[in-house]
């Protein structure tokens, strides 16, 4: 049958269409070795199946977005999310599924197997895909195993695999994959064996891990190890065993060892060879060529990315420890950071307050890219989980049932709502400065006044203590007042249908864990949001003490504009001779263009269509100017920008994603949002009048 | 027998993708590529655009428009072999239950454009062709006037 092949029929000869994997495997069965019952799907069922429904060319759109260099991580993770829920949808076409089935069916019934990938570049020297594509374990029945056979395919454009083709400058936009369906050895001892160990090439390794290989496979479980001499001797443990008892026999160790020479032999080269042991029988489950490019340093920080990709039970621990330990301690820092008074710090105590705020802030900055970020891993975790049982027509449906009772962007928009609403009507005309419109203000306002300062004024020069920050702000507030069409937070219509819909996709005894992932996942998303709120309040003790600063310094020097870089406030403050250089304000650069974009694509990541002038946001000052129905442009919305989005007719981002802050908050407010266009801010001139199609992705200039 | 011109057309409609659309912009010509789909008796070419694209603004100021469709390969053979087929009718923007009827017979012919046409920023036009002009082996131009 020309899709379903038995490994008998795998010779050299068809390697390019059954792929590394299967190759050896039909090698290893051939010399003898023991492997479970195998059967290989070949790549021309997966090219029959993509032709099906142009699922290729669709494959090919998602992918042409923008250039793959251009984008990151996340953008990857959201194009590969996209392209798998493409996979789950598509249909098998009916002579491949009638054959797939009928091949499964007389192999296997009932029985467990395991679907594994076999990727055409596999085997290359170069390349292993060690843990790049898929695998499936213990899967049972024609269409389980189908429907799982889709994602081993899809797993060819996860952002793992783009990511690993595109560093080894191989292939990106075609490619293939044939699949293993195997026989599915329940193991009480598994592991992979290094017949020369990549750190030391004079040594072997073997790792073992109690059960299946799962965990070790996806580095999530440390596996107890051992080392053997390559010139001659027994396996010996690298450190106690961490169960207390050793996983593997004294003979099983020799037997391991004996395996993984022998298949370096039966290749010619080094091997990493996975294997179980079912009772006192050792299967064979896979092996692949060493390389070593998958050590070389240049890959940390892409290894820093797929290391975002953490377990359900790794972030579960990371929320407890999010939950009750660092956000508090944020929390408890700021505040004690805002009781302390500095105005009348000397200039040298000034100087070593603000080094020290600064050294608190780079510490919990730290904190939120090794914690906070990769928690955010938890919503992909959760839209995976999702949209496997549920199929939706819309990838990102699940979004809808993440989004919060209440997020701290939220709150602080309700609260300059609430400022508004106690400014005087008639007195308070937009524009008009300061003193007059100041003293006008009730106590309850500047009640109000005071807490938003504390809690959410991180902006660079929000100082409220400085007459010209204070009148921005009061015109931004007086604007918000005055703006008829201003949007008011979306309901959360439908999320409970939605919430009881993906829990009973479960069978009773998985929901209690689907429930968790849930719960796991809302924190997840409102933390990706609130994090940098809580961040911002240590941002803003610094700021403070960088304002106190500065106006001394500006009283010191005539016409510097505030605010100063901080290494200049620092130097100035320990040597009353110094005096920064000039012209040290951003100058904006931009190049001059002559082709004029019309329309631009970026990634949809709020739905809705809508239409205003550019507003396009250098800078606090840009962000008060914000007016009524017009577009928010800028480099990357951080949430402490986020409180003229009730104002926005749309959010236009550079950096792109689908849960970035710009995304999140205009999901709330129902607005569209376009994101990852790279050279957003050379193109687009604040009063350009734009068209933002949330659903597409696009960005079109109007005429005027 | 040779292949009738109706004949012609009908199989170099069909075997195309993309038609190029001659459209009205305050009286002068623009033009762009579509995918089109043609009907099977010729009376009507079924196009898509986004509501925010110059053709679709000038598509609902002046509804009268050509459409080129050919098979050249851009090669030195296309001279003799090549046949282009010129359509002039008019477009007429479609709503309701005949929008999401047409919807379907265009997404089956362009199943890999189904994100964008399905989104509500997408509107579907249906051109009723007047005429066709069929230029073939390079001189030959017949005209093929459709009932009104």
């Amino acid at each position: 049958m020309r899709f379903w092949l038995p490994l008998e029929d795998i010779s050299d000869a068809i390697r390019g269409r059954v792929g590394g994997k299967a190759a050896a495997m039909a090698t290893l069965a051939r010399d003898d070795i023991r492997i479970p019952r195998t059967y290989c799907i070949p790549i021309e069922a997966y090219r029959a199946f993509t032709q099906q429904n142009s699922l290729a060319e669709k494959i090919h759109l998602e992918l042409h977005r923008k250039d793959l260099a251009d984008m990151r991580w996340e953008e990857m993770w959201d194009a590969s999310h996209r392209i798998r829920g493409l996979f789950q949808k598509t249909r098998f076409p009916p002579d491949l599924a009638n054959s797939l089935t009928e091949g499964i069916e007389s192999a296997f019934g009932e029985e467990p197997v395991a679907v594994r990938s076999s990727g055409l570049g596999e085997d290359a020297a170069r390349a292993s895909f060690a843990g790049v594509h898929d695998s499936y374990l213990d899967i049972r029945g024609a269409e389980s195993i189908l429907m799982h056979v889709r994602l081993v395919w899809a797993s060819l454009w996860s952002d793992a695999a783009l990511l690993y083709r595109s560093e080894l400058g191989l292939e990106l936009h075609t490619g293939a994959m044939a699949v293993l369906v195997q026989e599915f050895i329940p193991g009480n001892v598994s592991g992979v064996v290094f017949s020369q160990n990549p750190m030391d090439p004079g040594s072997g390794v073997i790792e073992a891990v109690s059960g299946l290989n799962r965990g070790l496979v996806d580095g999530t479980e440390a596996p107890d190890r051992w080392f053997w001499d390559r010139s001659g001797g027994l396996p010996v443990p690298a450190h106690p065993p961490s169960t207390g008892r050793s996983l593997l026999t004294p003979s099983q160790l020799i037997a391991v060892k004996a395996l993984a020479e022998q298949v370096e032999a039966i290749f010619g080269r080094p091997q990493d060879t996975e294997w179980t042991y079912r009772k006192r029988t050792l299967f064979t489950l896979q092996s692949r060529p060493i390389t070593t490019l998958e050590q070389t340093p240049d890959r940390k920080d892409k290894a820093w990315q797929l290391s975002l990709r953490r377990s359900f039970e790794n972030l579960e621990g990371l929320a407890a420890r999010i939950e009750k330990e660092i956000i508090p301690k944020i929390i408890l820092e700021a505040e004690v950071l805002h009781g302390q008074s500095l105005s009348g710090l000397a200039d040298s105590e000034l100087n070593r307050e603000i080094r020290r705020r600064r050294s608190i802030h780079r510490k919990w900055k730290d904190v939120y890219w090794d914690v906070l970020i990769p928690f955010a891993h938890g919503v992909r975790l959760f839209g995976r989980m999702y949209n496997d049982v549920l199929h939706p027509e819309d990838p990102y449906e699940f979004v809808e049932l993440l989004r919060p009772d209440s997020m701290e962007s939220l709150k602080r928009n309700q609260l300059l709502h609430r400022m508004t609403e106690l400014l005087p009507d008639r007195t308070m005309d937009s524009g008009k400065r300061e003193p007059t419109n100041w003293e006008a203000l009730s106590p309850e306002f500047l009640k109000l006044w005071e807490e938003y300062h504390r809690l959410y004024a991180n902006l660079p020069g929000a100082d409220d203590q400085d007459p010209d920050y204070r009148a921005r702000l009061l015109d931004f507030l007086i604007r918000l007042k005055n703006s008829p069409q201003r949007r008011e937070r979306r309901p959360g219509a439908g999320r409970r249908g939605g919430e009881t819909r993906f829990l009973e996709a479960f069978p009773g005894s998985e929901r209690k864990n689907a429930r968790r992932l849930l719960d796991l996942a809302r924190f997840s998303y409102r933390l990706r949001d609130d994090d940098n709120i809580y961040l911002g309040r240590i941002e803003s003790e610094l700021q403070r003490a960088l304002s106190i600063a500065g106006r001394r310094l500006s009283k010191r020097w005539d016409g510097i504009s505030l605010p100063l870089p901080i290494d200049d406030v620092l130097h100035a403050l320990e040597d009353p001779g110094y005096r920064p250089r000039e012209n040290r304000t951003r100058s904006a650069a931009k190049t001059q263009i002559r082709a004029k974009p019309r329309q631009i694509k970026g990634q949809p990541a709020g739905q809705g269509l809508s239409s205003g002038k550019a507003r396009v946001i250098h800078n606090q000052q840009d962000l008060f100017a914000f007016r009524n129905s017009e577009v928010l442009v800028c480099d990357a919305i951080e949430p402490n920008m986020t409180f003229v989005v009730p104002l926005a007719a749309a959010i236009v981002e550079r950096r792109g994603g689908m849960l970035i802050h710009g995304a999140i908050i205009a999901r709330e407010y129902g607005i569209p949002c376009v994101t990852g266009i790279p050279d957003l801010l050379k193109l687009v001139k604040t009063g350009d009048p734009l068209t933002v199609d949330g659903y597409l992705g696009i960005v079109v200039f109007n005429r005027n | 027998m040779k292949p009738s011109p109706e004949r012609l057309i009908r199989r170099l409609l069909q075997s195309q993708k993309l038609a190029v659309l001659g459209t009205h912009e305050k009286g002068l010509p623009y033009a762009n590529l579509v995918a089109f789909v043609a009907a099977e008796d010729l009376e009507h070419i079924l196009l898509a655009t986004a509501r925010y694209t110059r053709k679709y603004t000038n598509l609902k100021a002046n509804p009268h428009v050509s459409l080129l469709i050919d098979n050249r390969e851009n090669l030195d053979t296309d001279f003799h072999a090549g046949m282009a087929v010129t359509a002039l009718g008019r477009a007429e923007e479609l709503q309701g239950e005949e929008r999401n009827r047409n919807l379907k017979i265009y997404q089956d012919h362009h199943p890999y454009l189904e994100e964008f046409v399905k989104s509500p920023s997408f509107s579907l036009f249906r051109v009723k062709v007047q005429t066709y002009y069929l230029v073939t082996e390079f001189q030959n131009v017949t005209s093929l006037k459709m009932g009104s």
